[in-house]
């Protein structure tokens, strides 16, 4: 799937919550349910740190394709964090330097993407670029 | 409920007050960042701004005189709250930050040589330790670091261990933002003193709460800021006595700080002008009157009394709740209560209260050190209280814990 494929299916799944709780119960779950990120990837060059949480990033070409994991301390980010890597991980360099993301705002939660300095999440998306970029541009040498 | 202040009266004051978050009636418990503002001073910035708006002390007009008048009436009464001897000693500044800032520049660049000491504690806000860090680096100073114990009081006897002739200065928090501790000033004083040091006192979150006296304490600096006693925001008070501060050079250069200039040489204005270079934040200094009658109507002291009952209930009932444990339990406290909660991050504590139209602190709240002394590198959820705060509220925030709970584990 596309990767606007890929935001569209969550704002479906989104539209199903009619009130606040089962939608951040469901985040919550994601939080819970993604894989932590195995400690030797937590390094000092993976973090990204907000003000008050951090996120761990880290990124590696597989097959072609831009492959992210990531982790992060607490529970909400971190199943914001599952949506990204849904959203962007497994995709070409090509497609996720390009990439519009739209569905956090679309599901009303963009008050967390722009606590920037609290979670660290904008940055995370900036990070993932930056990846995307970097081996677009190791693809060319 | 023992207060004798009608707090559905005082409620009304505060127009905030009525706003709905997140479809919910808001529940504000985050004083110790921000205090709310009555209605009195949000109008008097719409009155100064609306009928007598001008740049004061050297227009001659009609409107620079009001202007003037009222800006230095705001001097007067804010020399009279903190009971300063002179009405000179009362500088303003962009907030308690700056006013630190004005003393490690000025004070700190002329009087700290190499080697010399300066005290802070363990408590202290990260504005009260990077200008002093800022200093140290550039004047060869050495920092030291008050210890504490694990409720959150100084460790007294450290205190006295470190000062020497080498102390030049002693800076510490009144009152503790993140755990509420109340400290000792005076005894830091007149121990700091007996060594010959000067005492900065940093009284941002003290002013709403404790009344502060400082002739009696006689600290040589103590600052704050209003936007945290009911005052609009980005203005502070720096007092010095005025011997330190007369001994001290000029911080920023422009026009009001000077008497004569010419381009062989500026002589400088008197106190407190010397400090108050530019056109200053006239408005909110107008408006910080009212604030500080607005303190002194209700009564400090029944303000703190009722906060304390506040304090007290919010502390029986948190302690109530299983996995929930209070953070800083010092002797003498400010409504502050710090808390963690047993396996959930505090940022997903903020996020959930705040679903639920609570507003309370979570994070370093800019005490990293402390945080880290506490081995709580995440920080803590805080919830801070005002004298527009209730005990249903407080009722409120229990039940958004429990829910905080049941949906993260």
């Amino acid at each position: 799937m596309t990767i606007n494929e890929l935001q569209d299916e969550l704002i479906e799944d989104f539209e199903l919550f009619d009130d606040w709780e089962s939608k951040y119960e469901y985040i919550i779950d994601l939080g819970k349910r993604l894989k932590p990120l195995p400690s030797e990837l937590k390094t000092e060059e993976n973090i990204i740190k907000g003000c008050q949480s951090q996120v761990w990033l880290d990124a590696k070409m597989s097959d072609g394709l831009l492959h992210f994991d990531a982790d992060s301390e607490a529970i909400i980010v971190k199943g914001l964090v599952s949506m990204l890597l849904k959203v962007l991980s497994d995709q070409t360099p090509e497609a996720v330097g390009k990439a519009e993301i739209y569905f956090i705002e679309r599901i009303g939660l963009s008050g967390h993407l722009a606590q920037t300095r609290s979670n660290g999440l904008a940055s995370m998306v900036k990070q993932m670029k930056n990846y995307a970029t970097a081996y677009q541009v190791l693809n060319k040498i | 409920m023992k207060t004798a202040l009608d707090i559905d009266k005082i409620r009304n004051d505060f127009p905030i007050l009525n706003e709905a978050v997140n479809g919910k009636s808001l529940v504000y418990f985050d004083n110790a960042a921000t205090t709310q503002k009555p209605l009195a001073v949000i109008n008097a910035l719409t009155d100064y701004y609306g009928h007598y708006n001008s740049n004061i002390h050297r227009g001659l007009h009609a409107l620079a005189e009001k202007a003037t008048s009222a800006f230095e009436s705001s001097r007067r009464s804010l020399q009279k709250f903190l009971n300063a001897a002179l009405v000179e000693e009362i500088i303003f500044t962009y907030g308690t930050t700056d006013g630190i800032n004005l003393v490690a520049q000025t004070f700190g660049r002329k009087f700290l040589n190499p080697g010399d000491e300066i005290i802070i504690s363990t408590l202290e806000h990260h504005s009260n330790i990077v200008p002093w860090q800022m200093l140290c680096e550039e004047r060869g100073c050495v920092l030291r670091i008050i210890p504490i114990n694990e409720e959150g009081d100084l460790l007294m006897d450290e205190y006295e261990k470190m000062l020497s002739e080498k102390t030049k200065l002693v800076s510490v928090v009144h009152v503790s933002n993140s755990l509420g501790t109340i400290n000792p000033v005076k005894t830091i004083i007149d121990k700091a003193h007996a060594v010959g040091a000067k005492v900065l006192i940093d009284g941002a979150q003290a002013t709403s709460k404790i009344d502060v006296d400082v002739q009696a304490l006689d600290c040589d600096f103590y600052v704050f800021s209003l936007h945290k006693l009911y005052g609009p925001t980005g203005l502070g008070v720096l007092y010095g006595k005025k011997e330190v501060l007369d001994a001290m050079p000029p911080y920023r250069g422009g026009g009001e700080m000077i008497k004569e200039v010419t381009f062989a040489k500026t002589t400088y204005n008197d106190l407190p002008y010397k400090f108050e270079a530019g056109t200053p934040n006239i408005a909110d200094v107008v408006a910080a009157l009212t604030a500080v009658e607005y303190v002194n109507a209700l009564g400090k002291t029944s303000m703190a009394a009722y906060e304390d009952e506040l304090l007290q209930y919010a502390t029986e009932r948190l302690a109530d709740i299983d996995g929930l444990r209070i953070v800083g339990q010092a002797a003498q406290k400010i409504s502050v209560i710090s808390f963690v909660l047993a396996g959930i991050h505090p940022q997903d504590i903020g996020v959930i209260l705040d679903q639920q139209g609570i507003a309370i602190r979570t994070g370093h709240h800019c005490t990293q050190p402390l945080m880290n002394r506490l081995g709580l590198p995440a920080g803590t959820a805080r919830a801070s209280f005002a004298v527009y705060n209730t005990f249903e509220e407080i009722d409120k925030l229990v039940a958004g814990i429990l829910k905080v709970q049941k949906m993260m584990l």
